[in-house]
This record gives C-alpha cells, sequence and structure tokens, in this order.
C-alpha cells in the first residue's frame, strides 16, 4: 500500500467505520451502564434544591481543592497542559476545521501552523512525562493495565505523527498524512472500548456523586 | 508527592493475627455467596463509578494511610479491585468479551481474604478520596458494597465481627443492653441530679445513644438530660429503640443493619416522635439520617437530627442559652456526620453561642484528617499499629491549628483520640462538644 492509497483509506472507509463504530460503542457502552438498576434515595434531602446544588461538582472538580493542592497539583498542571495542547490542535488546525464543517455543519476561524505545532508539541512532551509517572510511580504502576498503555499510544500516535507530516519529517507527504489520520481512526474506533470513554463519563460520574452529596448538603 | 513515614509501628499495638472468617460453609460457597453479594450492589451507579475510574491514582494522596506509609495497596481504589474484577467480568458492557476472551479472571477466594486487610483494617469509609478523585468516584459507597460482599463469604475481621455478631443478638455491640442502660439511666440520674426520663409512652423526642456513650462516657447522658431540661423538651429514652451504633453497616451486615435501624424507627413511632436525636456519633447519623429512609422503605414520619443541629437549631430558636467559654478550641468534623453527612455549619454555630476562638484544620470545614478509628476499625486490634501512624497525622493537624481544646461530636472519634492519646502521651484530650454546652448551660430557668 502507498501513500495515496493508505490516504484514501484512512479518510475513506476506514474514517467512515471508525466514526460508526465509535458511535455504536459509546452508545453500547452508556446503554450498559445506565440499563442496570437504579436505587431510589427516599432520605430527605438536606434542603429543596440541594441535590442540584451539588451539579456544581461537575466544573469545581476540574481544578483540585486547597487541601488537595500540595500533593496533586504538579501532575494535574501536566495533564491540563496534555489536554489544552491537544485541543488547540484539534479544534484550531484549520484541515481539522475543514473536516468537522463537512460532517456537522459547524465552523471557526483556524489557528496559525506554528501555533498548532506549539501546541501540539506541548502536548506529545506533556503525555512522555505523564507515561513516565505513570512507569514510575508504584501508585499508577500497580494500577495500570493494559488499557492505560494501549491508550497512551492511541492518543500518542496522531500527535506525533501530525507533526511529522506538518515539517515533512519520516515518509513522504501523503503517506505520513495517510498514517496520521489512519492513527486518529483507531483512535475514534478505541474511545468507547476502553478509558477516553472518561470524556463522556466524566459529567455523569461528577453528576451523580455532585447530586447525592448536594442532597446531603455535602462538600462537593 | 513524597510520602511521610514516621516511626511510630512499636506501640502496644496486638500484633497477631485474627481469624478472619466465620461460619463453617465450604469455600465455594462462600465464594458464592461473595459474588451474589457482589452482583446485588452492582447497579447503575456503582457501574458508572467502576467504568469511570482513568487510574490517575489521585485517591492515595487524600489517604491516610498512603500519605502516612507510602504503601501503593493503600491506594483507595486498589481497595475495591476484587469487586471491580467482578463487575467487569460479569456485570459490564463488554463482560462477554471479557469472559470469552478470558481478560478477566474470576475472583477467587484467596484474593478475597488477602483484600480482607485493604477493605476493613485500612478503609474507615472518610471520604477525603472521594473529593480528591477528578471523576467524582465516591470511593466509599464501593468500599461498603465490597464489605457486604466480605460479610456474606463470611470474611470480616473477627474483632469486627465479634461486635456486630453481639449487636445482632444482644441489641448492642459492647454490652449495653437494656438492663445496662437502666442501671447507668439510674446512676447518671442519681450522681447528676437530673431526670433521665426512660420508656416515656408518648414523648416529642426520641434521645438515642451509642453504646459507646453507655460503656465509657456515661456523663453524656447526664449532658443530654441537662439539655432538654434547660430547652424544656418533651423527651425520653427508649428501652426498645436506643442504640444508634450501627456495627451491621460498619461490618457489611446488610441485615444487621437493617434489624438496627428498624428498631429505633419503631421505637420512634410508638412513642409518636416528631423528632429523633442522634448522639455524638458519626455512622449512627449516616445509618439514620441518611440510609434510614432506605431500609424503611419510605419517608420517615419523623425528623431525624445529629445532637449538634439539635444544639444549633435550639440555639436558633432562643431556647438554648449558653454561658460564654472563650478558651481557644479546634472541632475535629467527624467524616460522617460533616464531609459524608453535610453537617458542618451547625457545631459553628455552637461554637459562636459560646463565644468560643474557633480555630479551623481545614480550609473547608468537614475536610480535616479523619482520626483513623471511623468505619470500625478502631475495633481491629491487630491494625492498630496502623491506625496509630494515621493518627499521627491528625494529632500533628490539630497541634498546628495551636488551639487549647479539642472538640469533637462523634464518641468513636473521641475513644480513638483517648487510645491515641495514650498511645503518644499526647496532651490533649478530646471533649465533647454537647458535655461541653451543658457545662455552660445559662442559669435562665
Amino acid at each position: 500500500m502507498n501513500g495515496a492509497s493508505l490516504l484514501d483509506f484512512a479518510r475513506g472507509p476506514a474514517f467512515e467505520a471508525a466514526l460508526a463504530i465509535m458511535t455504536f460503542g459509546i452508545a453500547w457502552r452508556l446503554a450498559g451502564i445506565f440499563a442496570l438498576a437504579r436505587s431510589v434515595d427516599r432520605s430527605e434531602p438536606r434542603s429543596r434544591f440541594s441535590g442540584l446544588r451539588g451539579l456544581r461538582i461537575i466544573l469545581s472538580r476540574s481544578w483540585p481543592r486547597a487541601e488537595f493542592r500540595e500533593r496533586v497539583l504538579e501532575w494535574d498542571i501536566v495533564g491540563y497542559l496534555f489536554h489544552i495542547g491537544y485541543a488547540v490542535a484539534f479544534l484550531g488546525y484549520a484541515p481539522h476545521i475543514l473536516l468537522i464543517r463537512n460532517l456537522f455543519g459547524l465552523r471557526w476561524p483556524g489557528l496559525p501552523g506554528g501555533i498548532i505545532a506549539f501546541a501540539a508539541g506541548v502536548s506529545a512532551a506533556s503525555l512522555l512525562a505523564l507515561l513516565g509517572h505513570r512507569l514510575s510511580s508504584p501508585v499508577l504502576r500497580q494500577l495500570s493495565n493494559f488499557d492505560d498503555y494501549f491508550t497512551w499510544l492511541v492518543t500518542f500516535a496522531p500527535l506525533v505523527t501530525g507533526l511529522m507530516a506538518y515539517y515533512g519529517i519520516g515518509a513522504d507527504f501523503q503517506l505520513m498524512l495517510g498514517l496520521h489520520i489512519f492513527s486518529a481512526d483507531i483512535l475514534f474506533v478505541w474511545l468507547p472500548f476502553g478509558k477516553l470513554m472518561h470524556v463522556i463519563l466524566l459529567v455523569f460520574s461528577r453528576g451523580t456523586t455532585g447530586a447525592a452529596y448536594g442532597r446531603r448538603g455535602a462538600p462537593v | 508527592m513524597s510520602a511521610t513515614t514516621i516511626d511510630t509501628a512499636t506501640g502496644p499495638g496486638k500484633l497477631e493475627p485474627s481469624a478472619g472468617r466465620q461460619g463453617t460453609f465450604p469455600d465455594a460457597k462462600r465464594l458464592e455467596y461473595a459474588m451474589t453479594s457482589f452482583l446485588q450492589d452492582l447497579g447503575a451507579t456503582a457501574a458508572l463509578y467502576l467504568e469511570a475510574c482513568v487510574h490517575c491514582g489521585q485517591c492515595a494522596e487524600a489517604c491516610h494511610y498512603y500519605v502516612q506509609t507510602g504503601d501503593p495497596k493503600y491506594t483507595p481504589i486498589w481497595k475495591i479491585e476484587p469487586l471491580k474484577k467482578a463487575y467487569k467480568r460479569h456485570v459490564g458492557p463488554f463482560s462477554f468479551f471479557y469472559r470469552l476472551l478470558g481478560l478477566k479472571k474470576a475472583v477467587t477466594l484467596a484474593e478475597l481474604e488477602s483484600w480482607q486487610e485493604l477493605i476493613y483494617d485500612s478503609c474507615t469509609m472518610c471520604g477525603r478520596c472521594a473529593l480528591v478523585c477528578p471523576m467524582g468516584i465516591d470511593i466509599p459507597s464501593l468500599v461498603l458494597a465490597a464489605r457486604h460482599g466480605m460479610q456474606a463469604a463470611g470474611l470480616v475481621p473477627r474483632d469486627l465481627w465479634e461486635p456486630t455478631d453481639r449487636a445482632n443478638r444482644e441489641g448492642s455491640p459492647l454490652g449495653a443492653t437494656k438492663e445496662v442502660l437502666k442501671e447507668r439511666i439510674a446512676w447518671v440520674s442519681d450522681e447528676h441530679s437530673v431526670e433521665i426520663p426512660l420508656d416515656r409512652d408518648r414523648a416529642d423526642v426520641l434521645v438515642t445513644v451509642s453504646s459507646v456513650e453507655i460503656m465509657k462516657y456515661p456523663t453524656s447522658l447526664a449532658a443530654i438530660a441537662k439539655v432538654m431540661r434547660h430547652v424544656g423538651a418533651s423527651w425520653t429514652f427508649r428501652s426498645d429503640g436506643y442504640e444508634a451504633t450501627n456495627f451491621g453497616l460498619l461490618a457489611g451486615d446488610r441485615k444487621g443493619q437493617r434489624d438496627a435501624t428498624m428498631r429505633l424507627i419503631n421505637a420512634a413511632i410508638a412513642v409518636n416522635a416528631k423528632v429523633v436525636i442522634l448522639p455524638e456519633c458519626g455512622h449512627a447519623y449516616q445509618a439514620l439520617r441518611w440510609v434510614g429512609a432506605n431500609v424503611y422503605g419510605k419517608a420517615l414520619p419523623f425528623r431525624v437530627l445529629h445532637i449538634s443541629e439539635f444544639l444549633a437549631q435550639e440555639i436558633r430558636a432562643g431556647r438554648l442559652t449558653l454561658k460564654t467559654d472563650p478558651r481557644s478550641m479546634t472541632f475535629h468534623d467527624p467524616c460522617q456526620v460533616a464531609r459524608r453527612g453535610g453537617v458542618s455549619g451547625a457545631p459553628r454555630e455552637i461554637f459562636r453561642a459560646l463565644g468560643a476562638d474557633l480555630r479551623e484544620m481545614s480550609r473547608t470545614p468537614g475536610l480535616n484528617w479523619c482520626c483513623g478509628g471511623g468505619g470500625g476499625v478502631i475495633t481491629v486490634h491487630h491494625a492498630d499499629p496502623l491506625r496509630y501512624r494515621v493518627f499521627h497525622l491528625k494529632m500533628q493537624q490539630v497541634e498546628e491549628t495551636g488551639a487549647d481544646v479539642l472538640v469533637s461530636s462523634c464518641s468513636n472519634c473521641r475513644l480513638t483520640f483517648d487510645d491515641g492519646q495514650a498511645h503518644f502521651h499526647w496532651d490533649k484530650t478530646a471533649q465533647s462538644l454537647l458535655e461541653i454546652v451543658a457545662n455552660n448551660l445559662a442559669e435562665t430557668h
């Protein structure tokens, strides 16, 4: 398979299949969770809207409480660098915006290539640091399984191949671009099956706890 | 992220392991019972939590056991690994593939037994981990589900099972039977010259008590009686529903928990109580205030108040007036009352009414370190050396406030403080908030 045919495959049938699998997988996983029994809490709420007030956790939990910062903030910041860099590179790059416009009809102005490359570079460097942390921290090593490392790989691959295509490193442009898009296809396929699903579950898990704690008037 | 290590494991902790098995049923049955119980608790909420974990490890940084030892096995989410494994293999959306491809092995009895120390000895279900988790996972609720499974399998540490079993048989985990209660009430009533009503047919307020108070801190019975006399309440203790501690909840014994809760509910209904006051006991508040209605199957026909909520309510209403106690005080928020129960404002209203110089331990009320004795851990004696290590953290937090007086509103915390004080030859004795109030009642009547 040469560069041109890989590119055609990656942005043609592979991309369509990836989106289909991702959509079906997300629906399957959510249905598998929410079809399970849910108990009704009959306790008298602390106050009438206290459960709703607890939902502020959905935003507030994005930054650690003062009591925990000393022990967790530095790696939270690295995590944020990775996520923000990734989001800027994904949502700010003109060809990506074109793709999104074709799919959903939404559009916004793109950022200069240099900024995209910088964001992707920061994101990739942060990911490498996070992998190093996972491998060196006894707590993280103990918790980690195939999902953690495979997810890291499929997240890292589009960044690196994107940067290589942008700077013309490695293979010819068409092949690099084909590899870049194909790696993104794999990312989309994997999303519902591993920890990447947190992008969707985050709101539900925080919201569930927020509503329960809020009902009690407990700090969230 | 360095873990503080201190050499405190040389105290009088009893090092011989307790037998951790109950019943005589075969191993295969134990495992089957554990799995059945796990599956019963693995509903949508638990599933969501187990699916959402991203293995970030931050929960370890909020856990006093990990912070004090640096041992990764104390990572909170790791403590429920068998439950998670059972979920992935039998319940989750991809469980079919996990089984088909052998990606998740079945949980074994040996695993459950080796996890016993993580599920019971080294988790007070204090809930700090739930407040650091970026995904908002309520890990203590998963630990409770794990305990349900362990109890069903007969795998509760002996030291915790014994008082649980005793509570199931006698109505009280520490031998505070009806007869003992009656004797104590007669003695305390005489000693403190205060009437303590028992078994009235009708009362607006049913007051309950912790067996720790009956057996170790009986002065608290006089304290509540003096407060109730001061505010002019219609109240009673009931010998058919006095014990608010709930060891069934701690051990993971669903039936024992339900029976203990129903005794209180039935007693309250029998006297037509409008309010049930729970004593200075953390998990008692959880068991009735937040779980009681779910055990009962419908809304409770009375209000449930922690004693600190009642005191604050009476201060607000102008019925409870206090003399000034201007000493510098720090307040240990009991985890199950404040962090997990939502009562942190009431004690502070009381300190304001006392005119005390309150020095907080944490920026957010309720986020202080756990004393290390909750969740039944104080009963598990082979875990004493570990408990002293986490208590050291609590002790440091208290000392950093510079306050002269340490106050709490949980008799189990108080017991843990007394034990830790003796172990470390510390000069601080934990005081009861209720007793401070009772000692400072203004002479208005």
